[in-house]
């Protein structure tokens, strides 16, 4: 049986287990070790693929498995990974192991929570490894649908405003997703043979100019909606506030990722010459949006409403990253989607935990938390310092191959840009550095907050097993580097050949 | 042997027959005995219409049996026998009980209607089968004889469709008098395009929009929808709505296929218009029957999504997409009965909180809604999937543009009876009630059904043998 199927199968088997639980505590051990397996397949996964690679094996894709679905309509059930994919898996399972150690406290209808949550997860696991567009796009719609219960239900402040425009917004970029896929499904095949929907098949076609400039906008805008594509961000702030803790991780660290990994594997891969033609649009539009949220951020009080803006800010990097078309930049695109994912992960988690103590989320009632909770703020400063790309930490990994991948362009335009994306480290640090200094330093104002204590086991799992995370890329980027760059190779081809 | 080739009507004439015998020996206060041996009998008769038989055609080729047929045939008794479970219960009400088996006998007279509609060979037997398939329902609508509204719901539907059946005959004789004959195959070769007949196929048209209430001609929908007793609604928006597609696409396909060009551009504006309406006049709805009616107003545009395509996809599709809404809307009807039954509760602020009271019947709301507006890994995405495909085919991707963002808005008005179940809490939620077997069959069906018919492809496949496509 292939591997990869494993990421789909235990999923279902952990709901499944939960659905018969007993109690609370059965449905979060349940949940637990469920992921846990998640995290242990993925990492054979990953080492796995690098033996393969190392071994010598130079196909483009590994683990392939080729089931035929719909028969008539060439719909075929196909899975495989390669460099890119592994490294969002590995992403995903962190992501979703630490979410499920920091929902340790849902006490309201936990079995649905946790059944929702890891729906969603497998919804992404299925994604990142499918290589038919039918299979990627339900598996991109089984993402985004729990969302709504997830924030409806279980969320915070304007939760049913927040739940509805989120997934209003969603599935409305999911709808221009379709209209691209069935364009590329009835072009993939211009001398008449049957049509496909497969990614590697399709990419072989040459479209026509024309077809390419009508669905390329579609795409790319659809999958840059949940990428935090400006002016399509508005769902993410108020999304990420009302979400509960996990979600709100598993959706800025993850599901904001599927935007840029569809952006760069169907839009820019498939539909070549149109993303060189019609670049220059969206690389503006990205421009902005890095700007803008890092500039939001500075005005917000809110430490939700401050990180949110700031995912839009490193997530529109990431789409500029892509535009860029040229494997340093891409590269960095990519190890920016880990990197972004880890750490905003541990921020919303530590979010959540600080307003789990402090009641409340303003930044400016609280003072002086680090002297009651040492392990807490100081994994605040950590991520931090990794946002705003400290060497040493992904963060600055990510950001410098993107910043030089973009500079290589030697025309004005691209330069421009960049130089203006670039402002946004400035701003990144001012947020940062105020959040921290105001919060976790100086004086204890309110004397409630003397009675905190600091996190416990499973918190401490939760943030640690991310701040490994993050310091492993930063420390040794070498070995993901390389990994990205194999994958990235037949798209860079693809892109090169279609300037010439 | 030959009146094996009409097996399925005439099983259900048998039907009929028994119930109406025995219902004259049952004492008025035993009435209500009827009801295990109808829905068993009439399981008996789904379960033999799958057996394979011959195929032919009877009556000099008014009346023609093809594997295509015995199919729709078999979707739509699927359809019934759920209806008849999720009628139980409200049958055995007290005001009721004295009617049982005249509800049995007119809802399986509207079958035999539909599927002699489904099998006619020309269009004399076409419109007796319509006729019969509509006039019995007028008389269930009115069921509730108690209640005015349930009168005001007959009296509508039986003068609309009296209009409707005025129109699609004229526009028949009209077809007559240019090609002198009415056998389908036939016609076909006599439809050149000619002014008069261009003008006798919008009156067809407009005879069938009635029936398939395809804007501008669903203004009866909603009053009848509300005024019915559910069943009857459920019956109405499903099986009724879902036999005149099927025959409606057929036609187009078959007799109407020479002007396929012509009649392209009316099945896209109509399809625009009555998505677009059907889903903004949902999104104001409080009361479910109401919201539901206009719901399937909107789905009935998204099918001519499929009957555009102008393929063997889009019809295998339509066909498809029939089946699935069965169990996803008699799944949404189902639970909209069982709770009305026992509470009277119809609007949609009376379900917040429910969840936590009812957890399995707001779980079915929720997937039955989720499938109708088209979420994976539910049948309906499938449904919408391929009907999109069927319009992008053509090269319509300005519809298909059009009809995605209309899942927007219909996933907008869906979402609200969810948020209405599972986020909003209430002071006085509907309490905890264990819904009757009959009930619950019935839900259990449409779930599997939702949940089974997409992710099984071979469903798919095996409506694909049957059908064909113009080009």
């Amino acid at each position: 049986m292939n591997i990869l199927l494993l990421l789909i199968i235990i999923p279902i088997l952990t709901i499944i287990g939960i659905l018969f639980a007993r109690d609370n505590k059965h449905v979060r051990v349940i949940s637990a070790v469920g992921m846990t397996f998640q995290l242990i397949v993925s990492a054979i996964i990953i080492l796995w693929y690098l033996a393969e690679r190392n071994a010598g094996n130079t196909a483009e894709i590994l683990f392939a498995s080729n089931y035929v679905w719909y028969e008539t309509l060439n719909i075929h059930f196909y899975i495989g990974v390669d460099g890119v994919s592994v490294a969002m898996i590995g992403l995903t399972s962190i992501v979703i192991f630490a979410g499920i150690f920091a929902s340790w406290e849902v006490n309201d209808l936990p079995k649905e929570f946790f059944t929702s949550l890891i729906l969603l997860s497998g919804g992404v696991f299925g994604f990142f490894i499918s290589l038919d567009l039918f299979t990627m796009f339900l598996f991109y719609e089984i993402a985004v649908i729990p969302m709504y219960l997830l924030i409806g239900i279980w969320g915070s402040g304007p939760r049913q405003y927040s739940a509805m425009k989120l997934t209003l917004m969603l599935m409305g970029g999911s709808a221009l997703i379709l209209v691209g896929l069935l364009g590329l499904y009835f072009n993939s095949n211009p001398a008449g043979g049957p049509l496909t929907f497969d990614i590697l098949e399709i990419a072989k076609v040459q479209i026509p100019l024309n077809s390419q400039l009508f669905f390329f906008p579609f795409l790319f805008v659809g999958f840059g909606v949940l990428g935090a594509l400006f002016p399509f961000h508005t769902w993410s702030p108020d999304g990420h506030a009302s979400a509960p803790t996990a979600v709100s991780m598993l959706h800025a660290g993850v599901l904001m990722k599927l935007g840029g990994y569809g952006c760069y594997r169907v839009a820019v891969f498939l539909l070549p010459d149109a993303a060189h033609e019609m670049a220059w649009i969206f690389i503006i539009l990205t421009a902005i949006g890095v700007i803008y949220g890092a500039l939001g951020a500075i005005w917000q009080k809110d430490l939700k409403y401050i990180n949110a803006y700031s995912s839009v800010s490193h997530c529109a990097l990431v789409l500029f990253a892509i535009l860029m078309f040229n494997e340093t930049a891409m590269n960095g695109a990519i190890m920016q989607m880990i990197s972004h994912g880890i750490m905003t992960a541990l921020f919303f988690a530590l979010i959540g935990m600080i307003y789990g103590r402090t009641h409340t989320r303003y930044v400016n009632e609280m003072s002086g938390l680090m002297k009651v909770m040492p392990f807490l703020a100081v994994a605040y400063v950590i991520g931090g310092l990794a946002s705003l790309g400290l060497p040493g930490f992904s963060g600055f990994v990510a950001e410098m191959t993107i910043f030089v991948g973009a500079f290589m362009h030697p025309d004005t335009f691209h330069r421009v840009a960049t130089i203006i994306a670039a402002s946004s480290i400035v701003a990144t640090a001012v947020y940062i550095l105020r959040v921290v200094g105001m919060m976790l330093y100086g004086k204890i104002t309110n004397p409630e907050y003397e009675q905190i204590t600091d996190a416990k086991w499973y918190e401490r799992l939760s943030t640690a097993t991310l701040i490994f995370g993050i310091t492993a890329i930063g420390i040794a980027p070498l070995w993901l580097s390389n990994m990205i760059t194999a994958g990235l190779g037949p798209v860079i081809q693809k892109l090169l050949l279609s300037v010439n | 042997m030959l009146m094996l080739i009409m097996r399925h009507e005439l099983l259900l004439v048998l039907i009929t027959v028994i119930l109406l015998v025995v219902e004259i020996f049952l004492p008025a206060d035993r009435k209500q005995k009827i009801i295990l041996p109808a829905i068993i009998l009439f399981g008996a008769v789904m379960i033999l219409g799958f057996i394979p038989g011959p195929t032919g055609s009877l009556f000099g080729g008014m009346y023609i049996t093809t594997p295509l047929t015995v199919m729709m045939k078999n979707i739509l008794t699927i359809g019934v026998f759920i209806v008849f479970l999720q009628s139980v219960d409200w049958l055995k009400k007290a005001e009721n009980r004295e009617k049982i088996s005249e509800y049995y006998i007119l809802l399986i007279s509207t079958l035999i209607g539909m599927e002699y509609m489904l099998s006619s060979g020309d269009f004399l037997m076409f419109y007796i089968g319509l006729e019969l398939a509509t006039i019995p329902l007028a008389a269930l609508a009115a069921f509730d004889r108690f209640k005015e509204k349930s009168a005001e719901a007959g009296v509508k539907l039986i003068f609309t469709s009296a209009l409707s059946s005025g129109i699609l005959l004229y526009g028949l004789s009209m077809i007559y008098g240019t090609v002198g004959t009415l056998y389908f195959d036939e016609v076909v070769n006599g439809i050149n395009g000619a002014p008069l007949q261009i003008l006798a196929f919008i009156f067809f048209f407009a005879g069938m929009a009635f029936k398939i209430s395809i804007v501008p001609f669903h203004l009866w929908t909603a009053d009848v929808y509300e005024g019915s007793p559910i069943n009857v609604t459920s019956y109405l928006s499903v099986i009724s709505k879902g036999a005149a597609v099927m025959v409606f696409t057929i036609l187009l396909y078959t007799v109407f296929s020479k002007i396929a060009i012509m009649w392209r551009d009316v099945i896209y504006i109509t399809a625009i218009l009555t998505m677009t309406i059907g889903n903004l006049f949902a999104m104001r709805q409080q009361n479910l029957k109401r919201f539901l009616a206009f719901s399937s107003i909107a789905q009935a545009g998204f099918i001519f999504l499929g009957v555009v395509g102008q393929s063997q996809l889009g019809m295998t599709t339509v066909i498809y997409f029939v089946l699935v809404y069965i169990f996803s809307n008699l799944g949404a009807f189902g639970v909209i009965a069982v709770i009305s039954n026992r509470t009277g509760k119809e609007r949609i602020d009376d379900y917040d909180g429910l969840y936590r009271t009812n957890p399995k019947l707001s779980l079915t709301m929720m997937l039955a809604l989720f499938s109708l507006a088209g979420i994976p890994p539910l049948a309906g995405f499938f449904g919408k999937f391929f009907l999109f495909a069927a319009a992008a085919q053509q090269g319509l991707y300005i519809l298909v543009l059009i009809a995605v963002l209309n899942t927007i808005i219909s996933l907008y008005y869906y979402l609200l009876v969810v948020k209405a179940m599972f986020l909003n809490r209430s002071d006085q939620p509907i309490a905890y009630f264990k819904s009757d077997g009959y009930s619950r069959l019935g839900l259990v069906i449409c779930v599997a059904g939702l949940v089974i018919i997409g992710i099984y492809s071979p469903v798919y496949e095996f409506i694909n043998q049957f059908t064909f496509g113009i080009y």
